[in-house]
């Protein structure tokens, strides 16, 4: 098991170091700079800041000066928000973005299962008819229109709730933002749940677990359930990095100050460092989360080995 | 062991329908016997028949769209239309069942050991570590080696043989009425088959329950059934003892069931025959290691230094079990795949003929399949599927002149000329090989290759098919390569036999030498598992 | 199921009509069987419609600005309304220094008695004409020796069913460029996608070995760059025009594509089928078209249509975060999000792309649903 999990890790490593890679350059060849403003700087100026950010470096001594640093875990400053170090935003925004990321996981997963499962046991009845549109509905309004009516609803026209803000960081806050992260991966967790119960269901052990007389109770809940739920732990791994690494959209409707937008802020204003911290910050809770699915994985499925 | 005169369980007027979208099915259309206590019934009949539907539709196992009526009583108590807490006290504890596929009948992700003890705490109470020692006991009665350390398996780490076997502990578990035997042996090897047959027989003389005994194959009810139930399209065609069955079949359909039995011996070619095809010391490699990363490819050896020479005129059974290389074997011959060895097809050297080269000879050269529904592309006319040869081969032909040979070759084959318009997916199974069949001949090849042709048909339509195979041979003096598993087939058709095992010849021989007298301890055991069971 | 030898009967046909028919067409039927995937094409040709054709029948252009006419909010009405042109109408009058006797409106032009002290100025018609509103105002009668005139003209009223935006522009009309493009970009990315993916995908599954070890390693690793990132890259790299727009997005889309074209791929090359055509000597190429491309087409098709509401979907977000087209084009993303910021003050603008954007998304749902049933391939 722990040497599993000591080669998944080695073997991330050459990876991530391709992400950076590819991500550096793509950066770079993108025209425009950091400080390419709508009114040029004075040329003295600019090779001033150029110097001091060592962007006048021939490039592949940017980049070999930016892995060596990055390995000793040196991002390097951000260009917009002078004055912080990438290291700095990203650890003051990420537990933001991951407390509201790990909430509206939750409600996705336990949700989207829970309506799944009602949906997959009640086959083409109203209820699952029902459950599968709403899903789809989920699945098809974008959340930048979810959050503006989750806000006109619950904090305008009712003012039950606040319309954003992390405030001090009680559920009240997070109440409407989780929502509108949540809902389109609780619909897709719901399509996939109900479609893989509806096969597990018709699985022969399935049939041999009813013609030895089990209760429905036993054969729905030790036998479907365990197997249904294994292409749903797989979707696990990139859901949650996708929610726990912070939502530009939702943040910025919400005014939450994680680090979702960061990276849009940064490729637009080609903050080559910020953007690539970020980049780097995803990849790593990609590998992360998906070593943490196969771990659960095996333990769910004896004929998957990890030794 | 012949029962007493108590019926155990009667069928009275049972219907099973399915609704489908194209309308409703009615798989069983009405039917009645009883099983009387202790004894084993036989129910046979072809894919199709409902002889599994009826006994699905009994103990409430029927897919969502399947209605059952009728009348099924278990000791004078109505099973039929049952609620599934009351059903559920007779199912698991007095009748049991165990099903054709071992491997996904049992649950992928639960040690073998809870799941036979799940009916006995469900049925019988008791604690966690009383269950756990009858299942020690059960596994110990069926034969698992080493229960103590098998009883933590799960059900991938066993051989087909054995699951079946932990099935067959798990219906004995609380020790029931009647077992119902769905197909209990036709995913596994025949040698294998014999085993859990023979144990079914040992165990039913010990603790008396009644089998009822679902299958195809009429080898198996002779040696194993006291009486028989014949189905045909969701009716009962004929009921009776073995013997009366077997000796004065009343039915016309009993009877054609019986005799189709592949009958009949090929007669050897001419000593002098030519040799058509050789394959000598063919080597198959398969490479098994996967990842890019990973050193050194693995490979796996499918087929190790087997020789093959083919007359003119001849057959070759090739015979083995799952895995033994005979598939490979059949398709290294033809050089579909790499593989080493000196091959010679007539008098030309082919060992080092590449794609191109050998594409001239496939015309003289074809392969038949196992599976006649995966063979076919299914986006194809039947015109389309048999003529695409004579695109390659005869490109000269004009569509008149293709179209004539299609309907020549499905004459031959049997079929309606206007089939070839249709599309493979209207067809039977045994039309569908016809079909193939054709796709080989239409080329007039003069060696053919048969991987287990017949194995996916019923026995009624195996006989027309073998038939049709020997006609073939005799007008156009084809030399045949049989691969199959099904000894009696092999029997009919060939007059030479290989036996293999795991990628090496065991024995070789004219037919007759290897069925009367087999040398090799394997070839005696699959003999014998095939002829008296 | 069984065969009579002696006496080949031709195949039963599933059909009374005695029509055979192809995978294809048996596909057709069922999917014209499938009530919620016709309602969902009937919807998508509306939707087309409404879209491509639409514009030929509103008198706006979706560029053109009313400035009299910002924010205002949809009515079946004409705008503006008979009570407002009437005081729109007195006020001309009080700037004339006439009296209105009379006003009345029908359809497209008015008539209006004026009455005065003295004798009236025809040329106080010009005082109308100089109005917004009123247009030609033209002299048709005088009586009481020129203090009284009977004048008529004609009203300029437009008509904004689903109002303005606050730059006075036609919302009706703007949705309907908005579907334009949006589905535009849907098709023409999936286009894209579909494209690079079956030919890599193809390519890769077919040639195998150590060649499609590569070419999926380097799927993965684009695959584990964020998504996001790829995008916004690529948007910036190529700027942001339409056609840039819809090819970044398919170049992003495609690898799902070439995994599932693979996947079939390595299938088909298993199945006995091409195994028998192997066997009777066609050629790689021969056997890639008339046997693999033939059977890839279902499964890639019911792709498809789920790459088309992905990709609107996309393309929606990059308005949302201000790279999609630019002004004065529009996607219905970008009407969204414009929407989305002026939720309080004009709903309309987030409710009427809204109901467009999600339908067709719906439709596309179904559709996909039902072209999966219909292609089921359990049901060979």
């Amino acid at each position: 098991m722990l040497a599993f999990v000591l080669r998944r890790l080695a073997s991330a490593v050459p990876t991530l170091f391709i992400v950076v890679t590819i991500s550096f350059f793509l950066m770079r060849f993108a025209p425009g700079g950091p400080f390419n403003l709508e009114r040029p700087l004075p040329p003295a100026t600019m090779e001033n800041i150029m110097r001091t950010y060592q962007l006048d470096q021939p490039l592949w001594r940017q980049y070999v000066t930016y892995i060596s640093n990055a390995v000793q875990g040196d991002f390097g400053p951000s260009y917009i928000y002078k004055d912080n170090t990438v290291a700095e935003l990203i650890s003051k925004g990420l537990p933001y973005s991951m407390e509201l990321g790990f909430f509206a996981l939750l409600l996705a997963l336990v949700g989207g299962v829970t309506l799944g499962t009602i949906a997959a046991l009640r086959q083409n009845s109203v209820l699952d008819f029902s459950i599968m549109s709403l899903a789809t509905v989920g699945t098809t309004i974008p959340n930048f229109v979810v959050g503006p009516v989750l806000t006109l609803i619950f904090a305008i026209v009712f003012s039950l709730l606040p319309a954003g803000g992390w405030g001090d960081g009680s559920f009240r806050y997070l109440l409407l933002p989780m929502i509108a992260l949540a809902l389109p991966q609780l619909a897709v967790f719901a399509r996939l749940t109900r479609g893989s119960m509806i096969e597990a269901l018709h699985a022969d052990h399935i049939r041999t677990a009813r013609a030895y007389g089990l209760p429905p109770r036993i054969v729905v809940i030790t036998h479907a359930m365990r197997g249904a739920l294994l292409p749903v732990v797989s979707y696990l791994a990139p859901c949650a990095a996708a929610l726990m690494t912070g939502s530009a959209v939702v943040e910025t409707i919400f005014t939450i100050p994680g680090i979702g937008r960061y990276f849009v802020l940064g490729a637009l204003n080609r903050d080559y460092t910020l953007v690539m911290g970020t980049v780097v910050l995803i990849a790593i809770f990609v590998i992360v989360f998906n070593l943490v699915v196969d771990l659960i994985y095996g333990l769910l499925d004896p004929r998957v080995r990890h030794d | 062991m012949t029962g007493t005169q108590e019926n155990i369980l009667s069928i009275r007027d049972l219907k099973v329908d399915f609704s489908t979208p194209d309308g409703t099915v009615n798989a069983v259309k009405g039917i009645g016997f009883d099983i009387k206590a202790g004894e084993t019934l036989a129910v046979v009949g072809e894919s199709g028949s409902g002889k599994s539907q009826t006994m699905m539709g009994v103990m409430g196992l029927l897919a969502k769209n399947g209605t059952v009526i009728g009348s099924a009583r278990y000791r004078g108590k109505e099973l039929v239309g049952l609620p599934k807490s009351e059903l559920n006290k007779v199912r698991g504890a007095k009748i049991t069942m165990i099903f054709q596929e071992p491997m996904t009948s049992l649950d992928p992700l639960y040690t073998i050991g809870r799941q036979i003890a799940e009916p006995i705490l469900y049925h019988r109470g008791g604690s966690r570590a009383q269950a756990r020692a009858r299942v020690l006991e059960l596994l110990e009665l069926v034969g698992i080696p080493d229960p103590a350390r098998r009883i933590d398996s799960y059900p991938h780490e066993l051989s087909g043989g054995q699951r079946q076997r932990v099935m067959i502990a798990m219906a004995l578990a609380n020790e029931p009425d009647v077992l119902i035997a769905d197909e209990p042996t036709t995913a596994l090897d025949v040698t294998i088959q014999a085993q859990i047959l023979k144990l079914l027989r040992s165990l039913q003389e010990r603790f008396g329950m009644a089998i009822v005994l679902i299958t195809h194959d009429l080898g198996i009810v002779r040696h194993f059934a006291e009486r028989v139930v014949v189905m045909r399209r969701g009716e009962v065609v004929e009921q009776g003892t073995t013997e009366q069955i077997f000796e004065n079949p009343t039915s016309s359909y009993t009877r054609m069931l019986i005799d189709a039995e592949p009958h009949g011996r090929k007669a050897p070619p001419a000593d002098n025959a030519p040799i058509i095809l050789e394959g000598r010391d063919v080597v198959v490699d398969f490479d098994i290691g996967k990842g890019f990363l990973s050193k050194g490819p693995r490979t796996f050896r499918a087929v190790n230094g087997v020789t093959v020479r083919l007359q003119e005129g001849q057959t070759i059974g090739v015979v083995g079990e799952s895995g033994s290389g005979k598939s490979t074997l059949g398709r290294a011959l033809l050089r579909l795949l790499p593989s080493d060895g000196a091959y010679r097809f007539g008098k030309q050297d082919i060992s080092r003929h590449d794609r191109r080269q050998m594409r001239s000879l496939r015309k003289e050269m074809q392969l038949v399949f196992q599976d006649p529904y995966g063979s076919l592309s299914p986006r194809q006319t039947v015109g389309e599927v048999i003529t695409e040869g004579l695109l390659v081969h005869e490109p000269g032909l004009s569509k008149a002149d293709r179209d004539r040979r299609a309907i020549a070759a499905l004459q031959e084959v049997g079929l309606d000329p206007a089939a070839r318009n249709r599309y493979p997916h209207e067809f039977s199974g045994g039309q569908r090989q016809r079909i193939a069949i054709a796709r080989a001949m239409i080329l007039k090849p003069r060696v053919v290759i048969l991987d287990e042709p017949t194995s996916a048909l019923d026995r009624s339509v195996q006989g027309q098919v073998i038939d049709l195979l020997r006609k073939l041979q005799a007008d156009h003096n084809l030399s045949y390569v049989f691969i199959s598993h099904d000894l009696s087939v092999v029997k009919a058709i060939s007059d030479y036999v290989i036996v293999m095992k795991n990628g090496e010849i065991v024995e070789q021989g004219e037919t007759d030498a290897i069925f009367e007298a087999p040398k090799a301890d394997y070839t005696k055991a699959l003999i014998g598992a095939a002829f008296s069971v | 199921m069984t065969d009579i030898v002696t006496n080949p009967a031709p195949a039963q046909p599933e059909s009374p009509d005695n029509k055979s028919r192809s995978l294809f067409q048996l596909a057709a039927l069922r999917f014209r069987r499938n009530k919620a995937a016709m309602a969902g094409c009937v919807m998508m040709v509306l939707i087309a419609l409404f879209s491509y054709i639409g514009p030929f029948f509103v008198p706006h252009s979706y560029d053109q600005v009313y400035s009299s006419y910002v924010s205002v909010g949809p009515s079946l009405e004409p705008r503006p309304d008979e009570a407002s042109l009437e005081d729109a109408m007195r006020g001309v009058a009080t700037r004339a220094r006439v009296n209105l006797d009379e006003f009345n409106v029908e359809g497209q032009t008015f008539t209006a008695t004026l009455s005065a002290e003295n004798p009236i100025d025809p040329r106080a018609t010009r005082y109308f004409d100089r109005a917004n509103e009123f247009k030609n105002t033209k002299v048709v009668a005088t009586e009481n020796d020129g203090r009284e005139l009977k004048v008529e003209g004609t009203v300029s009223r437009e008509y904004f069913f689903f109002g303005t935006d606050p730059n006075g522009r036609d919302m009706l009309a703007r949705v309907m460029l908005g579907g334009q493009i949006s589905i535009a970009v849907g098709l023409l990315a999936s286009l894209v996608s579909l494209g690079i993916g079956v030919l890599y995908g193809a390519t890769s599954g077919y040639l195998g070995g150590r060649v499609d070890n590569v070419m999926m390693r380097f799927v993965e690793i684009l695959y584990s760059l964020p998504f996001v990132f790829l995008v916004v890259v690529l948007v910036v790299f190529f700027g942001r025009s339409f056609i840039l727009i819809f090819l970044v997005i398919g170049a992003v889309e495609w690898l799902d594509m070439a995994r599932i074209v693979r996947g079939q791929t390595l299938a088909l090359k298993r199945r006995e089928f091409v195994g028998a055509a192997q066997a009777l000597g066609l050629s790689d190429w021969q056997i890639i078209r008339r046997h693999i491309i033939p059977n890839t087409i279902g499964p890639v098709i019911v792709f498809v249509t789920v790459v088309v509401p992905k990709v609107i979907l996309l393309e929606s977000f990059l308005s949302f975060l201000g790279l999609g087209v630019q002004a004065p084009l529009t996607s219905w993303g970008a009407l969204i999000s414009e929407g989305a910021s002026n939720i309080q003050s004009a709903p309309w603008l987030l409710i009427f792309p809204s109901i467009f954007f999600v339908a067709t998304l719906f439709s596309l749902n179904f559709i996909g649903d039902g072209l999966r049933d219909a292609l089921d391939p359990k049901d060979r």
